[in-house]
């Protein structure tokens, strides 16, 4: 049993010993806790790890808490019709406001998050129906089968079981096919979305996600309180959200609880002090909340989190399933069939065109080199092709179908797959996990199953695809290594893993061999034999001539946005309009 | 609604919106020169407000501690750099800087306040309490994490607003104040009464507003400025220093605060924790203007105090409601425009 188990063993003993120990406060202290768990859960997926701001939770812990005090106490209806009404009304702003505002740039979000923030404050608070300021009372407790839960201990049994359900979810939900993809997010989404991910759906997944936990804990506030005022929903809540979420960090979800408990034990524990040294009244703690975030953004930008992962004694190792069926893979295009064909591409920055009527054709089987000087126009090539940049004119075709214009995880389900000139993988994720997202159009199970572990089998067969790819680089004793820890050199291999998963037709390598060594730009070049001869075919932007001539078996030269040169490299190689551009006329 | 309450509004809404203009244009500045989304802004206007109000009363407010104490701070952490350094030369001048002249700031409105000066030497006395709290601001809280991203420094700004705000419930207390207006006086054009006040606030705004201009388009300073903005790795090649135009930007940020709050103080009572609406109605305003143009963003500030200015008349309790909610509709406007995949990709 490895330590983060026991640390979680130790957790849920003492969870299950407290209410039978603990005198009626620190029972009533741990339900805040619990409940402010669900909503910092929430936040630590939306913040953490998809990297989306919200100073707002509170508003749908309110949505949650009057839902179910209007229903149960002005119509008398069962709490569980006001959990339902809740969530459904939470889950239709969150939409709302979610389609306008995640798909902004990283600073309007929280920004608006604000402004919905006050805006609904005072909303809650001049509602005739939500009771003014004065708030909703009599709220009735719930009632499973006749149980009323209407003590403090009996409502701590049903905020920790819901909240334990929601940590167990959160963890399946990040070891999981969209998991993986959710934690792309943050820091790359264009990788993302090369590999088929809808980013701005997944984005707004996740951000309807933690407002459902909200409102969640905002369902079990109001029958564990029995009444609701505007109070607890104020912008202040929803920034202390955030700092609990900060001080958890992002790492694992295990991070809310602690966040959660040590700024709400921090908090009861300095009104209790604080005001002993002031004559008068006031909220003192929130000038200590303040200085305190200050070092530990400054220091500890990850939050707790590392610190619970040393205690935990480091990542788990991600383990291979054995004899997983393997997934369906693509009928193969006959060697020789055209594949890729561009025609009069064209492309202006401003004044200058970048691309200027370029054509080529790639067939099936053969490996083409697409090579120039510095500032060619091959890199924009490369991303008009993969659908980065949109065109000005001209056309590309795959396989006869025209893919100009569309969005390149559209691309990605075509069979078209590539790797990043500037490695683009999720440092901190496992190489067998970076390399599984490759596979994401191979898999369909969504955020749901995930949580509920229902995509297990289709995991199995994700990961064994994901490990056989890195066999087919080398790397499989690097399999549950950061990707982060690994060398450029090695880095790369795993870029080219990943494109491997995706099962392509055709394979996009945008400087591969930058960067690499003599000896690993030979096994580099050993591997993209390997891979033509197993039916993969291959375009390969280079810089690094001696790289390239040895295995392309065309090459297309671009200089200054143009196709200069096409042909076998030995007819390029002595053609003097390609040795001008290089040279520069000295030839 | 008859014609004059129409006057009266608008007059209201602007005056009020250029209030908020100046706080949009300074809250763009610091962004656009240091990715810092400076919520507590509006904290200045509370800050420099309640302490003129306090002068008025002859009482010493409570900002001097924050100088005082910040200063204390910015030294240390300047002192441990300069030492790290062993740049010993630099401390006399840091002792200077961030310990004497909080002191002798103190010291002064310590000796002033009981004997109640004139109104423009309470309002110099403001000016010297409020304005250096940008640069120990800067220095303290910012310039640390100068790198960082900008949900990064968002997260630092709502610390920094949480111990201003708590500091400022202790200094000030939670009951409302209002100064002395500068100008009583009142006359009439044509179906309006205007008051003089609120003239000095438009016109002051104006003012500052061309002194920004000028500073921009005139001085060595402002174009650094305009050039740290544009591309910060560009403007540190061409050797300015950056952290020079952090402290630059944090320092006219403070200075516009803390006019803007000595303009209002007459006009509007103002709590505690006021100055964190009125700095997000600046926010509101620098949106609708698109979070780019100065310009925009002063225009949009004064469709914000004017429909504010409305929104109290016919529905007075959802006034904050309604400014707020303004929002959603630019923001639908903003997110059709934009492309869809994010182009700027947060850091790791």
């Amino acid at each position: 049993m490895s330590r983060g188990r026991v640390l979680i063993a130790l957790f849920m003993f003492y969870l299950a010993a407290a209410p039978f120990l603990l005198p009626e406060f620190y029972v009533t202290l741990m339900n805040f806790i619990g409940l402010a768990t669900l909503v910092t859960l929430g936040l630590i997926l939306l913040t953490g790890v998809a990297g989306l701001m919200s100073f707002g939770q509170q508003v749908f812990v309110g949505f949650g808490a009057y839902a179910t005090g209007v229903l149960t106490t002005i119509y008398g209806a069962s709490p569980w019709l006001g959990l339902a009404a809740g969530l459904a009304f939470t889950a239709a702003a969150a939409l709302g406001l979610g389609l306008i505002t995640v798909r902004l740039s990283g600073h309007y979000l929280p920004i608006s998050t604000i402004a919905w923030g006050i805006a609904f404050y005072y909303a809650f608070g001049n509602l005739e129906i939500l009771g003014r300021y004065n708030g909703i009372q009599g709220i009735p407790p719930v009632g499973i089968g006749g149980w009323l839960l209407d003590t403090g201990r009996e409502s701590y049994a049903l905020i920790w079981a819901v909240a334990l359900a929601a940590l167990v979810a959160a963890a399946n939900l990040l070891n999981s096919r969209a998991g993986r993809a959710i934690r792309a997010l943050r820091f790359r989404a264009t990788m993302a979305e090369a590999f088929g991910v809808d980013t701005a759906r997944l984005k707004l997944v996740v951000f309807l996600y933690a407002a459902l936990l909200a409102a969640l804990s905002g369902w079990l506030y109001a029958h564990f309180l029995r009444f609701v005022s505007p109070g607890p929903f104020s912008v202040h809540l929803g920034i202390e959200y955030l700092f609990m979420a900060v001080v958890g960090g992002a790492a694992n979800v295990w991070g809310a609880v602690v966040g959660a408990s040590l700024l709400t034990l921090l908090k009861e524990w300095l009104k209790d002090i604080l005001p002993k040294f002031f004559e008068q009244s006031g909220n003192y703690e929130v000038i200590v909340f303040g200085l305190l975030m200050l070092p530990l953004l400054h220091r500890a930008r990850d939050g707790l989190a590392p610190l619970l992962a040393r205690l935990a004694g480091g990542a788990r190792r991600s383990a291979v399933p054995a004899g997983a069926p393997e997934l369906a893979s693509r009928e193969r295009p006959a060697a020789g069939e055209p594949l890729l064909e561009v025609s009069a591409l064209r492309k202006n920055f401003g004044g200058l065109a970048a691309v200027r009527d370029v054509s080529f054709a790639i067939r099936a089987g053969e490996i083409l080199g697409l090579i120039g000087p510095n500032g060619a126009g091959k890199s924009t090539v490369f991303n008009l092709v993969t659908g980065v940049l949109a065109s000005d004119s001209g056309e590309i075709r795959f396989r006869g179908k025209r893919i100009d214009g569309l969005p390149s995880r559209r691309i990605a389900k075509l069979g078209i797959a590539r790797t990043f000139q500037h490695v683009n993988l999720v440092g901190a994720m496992s190489v067998l996990d970076n390399v599984a997202i490759g596979a994401h159009l191979r898999g369909g199970k969504g955020t749901v199953a995930a949580m509920l572990r229902l995509d297990r089998g289709e995991e199995r067969r994700l990961l064994a695809e994901a490990a056989r790819q890195i066999r087919r680089v080398g790397l499989e004793s690097h399999l549950a290594d950061p990707a982060a820890s690994l060398p450029l050199g090695q880095q790369r291999l795993v870029e080219i893993a990943r494109a491997l998963a995706a099962d392509p037709v055709l394979l996009l390598l945008d400087e591969p061999a930058a960067g690499l060594r003599y000896q690993e730009k030979r096994a580099l070049a050993e591997l993209l034999r390997r891979l033509r001869a197993e039916g993969v075919s291959i375009l390969l932007v280079e810089h690094d001539m001696e790289f390239v001539m040895g295995l392309v078996d065309r090459l297309v030269v671009m200089d200054f946005g143009e196709r200069i040169a096409e042909g076998l490299p030995s007819a390029v190689q002595s053609d003097p309009v390609v040795i001008e551009a290089y040279l520069g006329g000295v030839a | 609604m008859s014609a004059d309450i129409v006057a009266w509004l608008v007059q209201d809404g602007i005056t009020n919106g250029a209030i908020y203009a100046l706080l949009a244009l300074a809250l763009l500045l610091v962004f656009a020169v240091t990715r810092v989304i400076f919520v507590p802004q509006g904290e200045y206007v509370t800050f420099a407000a309640l302490s003129l109000s306090l002068l008025e009363a002859g009482r010493m407010p409570g900002t001097v501690w924050i100088l005082v104490f910040g200063g204390l701070a910015a030294a240390a952490v300047e002192a441990a750099a300069a030492l790290r350094a062993r740049a010993f030369a630099a401390l006399p001048r840091i002792g200077l800087l961030y310990l004497a002249l909080p002191a002798a700031v103190a010291l002064l409105v310590g000796w002033a306040a009981p004997r109640q000066p004139a109104q423009w030497v309470q309002v110099l006395l403001v000016l010297a309490m409020v304005v250096p709290m940008g640069p120990i601001l800067y220095r303290v809280a910012y310039q640390p994490l100068a790198s960082a991203s900008v949900l990064v420094l968002f997260i630092v700004s709502m610390a920094v607003h949480y111990v201003l705000v708590g500091l400022s419930l202790v200094f000030f207390g939670g009951e409302g104040l209002r100064a002395r207006p500068i100008a009583e006086a009142k006359f009439r054009l044509g179906v309006v009464e205007v008051t003089a006040q609120s003239l000095w606030v438009l016109a002051a705004s104006v003012v500052l507003i061309f002194l920004l201009w000028l500073l921009f388009e005139r001085s060595i300073y402002g174009k650094a400025l305009r050039a740290t903005a544009m591309n910060r790795v560009g403007a540190r090649l061409v050797g300015i220093p950056t952290a020079l135009t952090g402290y630059l930007s944090f320092t006219l940020a403070s200075l516009i605060g803390a006019v803007s709050g000595i303009l209002i103080a007459p006009i509007t009572t103002l709590y505690y924790d006021t100055g964190f609406l009125i700095g997000l109605k600046g926010f509101v305003g620098a949106i609708l203007g698109g979070m780019a143009s100065y310009p925009l963003a002063a225009v949009g500030a004064v469709a914000v105090g004017l429909l504010e200015a409305f929104s109290s008349f016919w529905a007075s309790t959802y006034k904050e409601t309604i400014v707020f909610a303004v929002l959603i509709p630019v923001l639908i406007w903003l997110s059709l425009r934009s492309r869809h995949v994010e182009e700027e990709e947060e850091r790791e």
